[in-house]
């Protein structure tokens, strides 16, 4: 196993490579440079900032410095707010983000496969549609519809919790921005789970853990939801990788400090750095959940075998 | 032999049934599926008609209605019409009597000691209250009485922040988020079939590498694709619809070559290419029809998924621009005036809602009834 994870890191090199290659050429082959503004700045100030950020070299050497940087774990000086390093950033809006997607994923799993595991258990009666009907609209009703309307309601309205902002300490802060990213993946995860379980249920390992006279405690809980976590967990890598990387919309309509918004704020405004940064910890993110995946399924299914 | 000649003959002709025939009599059974063509059908209609005949534009402003609410009742109120003709007739500097509310009409009669000038009706015409002034003058030009008919302006779904009609807004954005769902879905059928095909059928080396590329473009933000294209090419419909399908044919591209895959095995193709079929016939006659009970089923999901990434690039101010609108953006709007003004919000969310429900039951449906042994 350690072999096979080894390997899997090392095919990852190539594949990181040419994501930032392509990102770092396609930005910068974009018009527009992160010091235009409506006024233009004096040529001098602008070949000073230029030299200043080494904008004005080559830029295929800049893509090698960059390169060399990035190696070094420097991510470069942010361009439009000066006086931060991406670094910096990230130090400061990563916990966030990861606090609020971890989170988030921890309440999809668990209420989601309690769910799906409810309703297959129940097929066909009123559980299981209202179980089905909640994952449809789950599914079908658009972050930024949800997101408004909770902070409306609970914020507004009753005023019970706060309708936006951000605060490290106080959990009160955390819980419309979860509800809102953990309600899509329950929905989704509560369908597939529910799917695999009535399959598992009627599949030939249930049925001999039934004639062995095992409770149903123990058939349900052990051997039909192993299996019916496997499509579960594979939808999982992407989707934690983005949970855990912020979404851009709750982090726009709560307000809060995460690096989900980098992305789009510095691809406007031409941070090449921070967009840089912001697609290189994605790539991160998204590898290293794929191969958790995997790992994580050659545990749930013994048949999975590394090769 | 003991054939009965005469029981073959007198049977009649069984019609046969295609693939197609037999999932279509399935998808008529899904009640579910039938309602939402239907809603699908109608909101089509809406979205392509409905700003044609609706009586407001969905850009005309109405500076005297600005976020007023939803309602059944005519715009103004029967309490604010006085007041807003006798605001009117200040402005003239006549002197004037009571004015008089009759059915439809306002009407008063006016003196002045200077003969009246009828360049005052201008003042009427521009007033979003009333249409038609008409001046009736007395011989010597220095009494006369001027009528107005009330504009009843109806605003089913209330008025935006800048006074323009909600329900005409929403049968724009209805088509311009259709529209975009089915031309990208288009977009990325073509690209992801026509890719997937090709890997699939070349195998080896050339499939590697293809799927490689695909691999390497999944790890890519999403949203990154779509600034860059516009930065490049500007803010336009075209390449919001170019961008998302240029996105989303990666699925289609994976899912497409793995039917490549077990169907080149199989006896048809085989014999295909015994007769000397060329590849790209093979492809385009055989492969390609045989991979589309799959693909319909997953371009009905894609659509709603295309309408909802365009509403997130409005959302995040990417997408179309200002006058014409999407639901997304309409979603963003009556985000951002929701406190006081929440019917701006609920509208269009409700719409759009509405069409995803709808195309993911129809998806649903169409998996069941393509797919009987999935139930």
């Amino acid at each position: 196993m350690l072999t096979y994870t080894l390997r899997r890191l090392a095919s990852a090199v190539p594949t990181v490579f040419i994501i930032i290659t392509l990102t770092f050429f396609m930005i910068r082959l974009a018009p527009g440079g992160p010091f235009d503004l409506e006024r233009p700045l004096d040529p001098l100030i602008m070949a000073n900032l230029n030299k200043a950020y080494n904008l004005d070299a080559p830029l295929w050497s800049q893509y090698l410095t960059y390169l060399g940087n990035l190696l070094r774990g420097d991510l470069g000086p942010s361009f439009t707010r000066r006086d931060f390093s991406v670094n910096e950033l990230f130090a400061v809006g990563m916990p966030v983000s990861i606090l609020l997607g971890g989170l988030a994923l921890l309440t999809a799993v668990a209420l989601g496969t309690l769910l799906g595991a409810w309703a297959a258990l129940r097929q066909n009666s009123g559980v299981d549609y209202a179980v089905v009907g909640l994952a449809t609209f789950g599914i079908t009703t658009p972050t930024f519809v949800v997101a408004p309307l909770l902070s409306l309601t609970f914020g507004v309205v009753l005023g019970i919790l706060p309708a936006g902002g951000w605060s490290n300490a106080n959990p009160a802060y955390w819980v419309l921005p979860i509800v809102t990213l953990a309600l899509p993946q329950v929905a989704v995860i509560a369908r597939l789970v529910r799917g695999a379980t009535i399959e598992a249920l009627r599949s030939n390992h249930v049925r001999t853990a039934r004639a062995y006279g095992l409770p149903t405690r123990i058939v349900v809980g052990v051997h039909a939801l192993r299996a019916a976590m496997l499509p579960a967990v594979s939808y999982l890598g992407p989707t934690a990788a983005g949970l855990l990387t912020g979404s851009v919309v709750v982090e726009t309509i709560f307000g809060i400090p995460g690096i989900g918004r980098y992305f789009v704020q510095g691809a406007l405004g031409r941070d090449y750095t921070l967009v840089m940064g912001t697609v290189v910890v994605i790539a991160l993110f998204i590898i290293a959940f794929n191969l958790l995946v995997d790992l994580a399924y050659a545990w749930l299914d013994p048949r999975v075998r590394f090769d | 032999m003991a054939v009965q000649p005469d029981l073959l003959e007198d049977s009649p002709a069984v019609a046969g049934r295609s693939l197609w025939q037999d999932a279509w009599a399935r998808l008529r059974r899904n009640r579910a599926a039938v309602a939402s063509m239907i809603v699908l059908a109608a909101l089509a209609l809406v979205g392509i008609f409905g700003p044609a005949v609706w009586p407001h534009a969905y850009n005309q402003v109405y500076p005297k209605f600005v976020r007023v609410p939803a309602s059944l009742e005519a715009y103004p109120g029967t309490d604010s019409i006085l007041p807003g003709f006798e605001g009117l007739l200040q402005r003239t500097r006549l002197e004037h009597g009571e004015p008089v509310l009759d059915g439809g009409e306002v009407s008063v009669t006016l003196t002045s000691d200077t003969p009246i000038d009828p360049r005052i009706l201008r003042y009427f015409e521009r007033s979003d209250l009333f249409a038609k002034p008409r001046l009736e003058l007395a011989d010597d030009g220095l009494s006369g009485t001027l009528t107005a008919d009330v504009e009843r302006l109806h605003f089913y779904f209330g008025t935006d922040a800048i006074g323009r009609d909600l329900v005409a807004r929403i049968m724009i954005g209805v088509r311009i988020s259709l529209a975009i769902g089915i031309l990208a879905s288009i977009m990325a059928l073509l690209l992801g079939v026509t890719y997937g095909a090709v890997s699939g059928y070349l195998g080896g080396r050339v499939d590697d590498v293809m799927m490689r590329i695909v691999d390497i473009l999944y790890s890519l933000p999403f949203i990154f694709f779509v600034i860059l294209m516009v930065v490049f090419f500007g803010r336009s419909l075209i390449i919001i619809f170019i961008a998302i399908g240029a996105t989303e044919w990666l699925d289609m591209a994976r899912i497409v070559r793995g039917q490549t895959l077990s169907l080149k095995r199989q006896e048809f193709v085989q014999a295909a290419e015994a007769l000397g079929a060329t590849k790209s016939g093979i492809l385009v006659r055989h492969i390609v029809p045989n991979t589309l009970g799959p693909v319909v089923v997953f371009v009905t999901l894609l659509v709603p998924k295309a309408i909802l990434l365009e509403s997130l690039l409005s959302f995040l101010g990417l997408g179309v621009q200002d006058p014409l609108t999407s639901l997304g953006l309409l979603i963003s709007e009556g985000a951002a005036n929701m406190r006081g003004a929440i019917w701006l919000l609920v509208w269009p969310a409700l719409t759009l809602t509405l069409i995803l429900f709808a195309l993911n039951f129809l998806g649903d449906g169409l998996r069941d009834s393509l797919d009987p042994k999935d139930r």
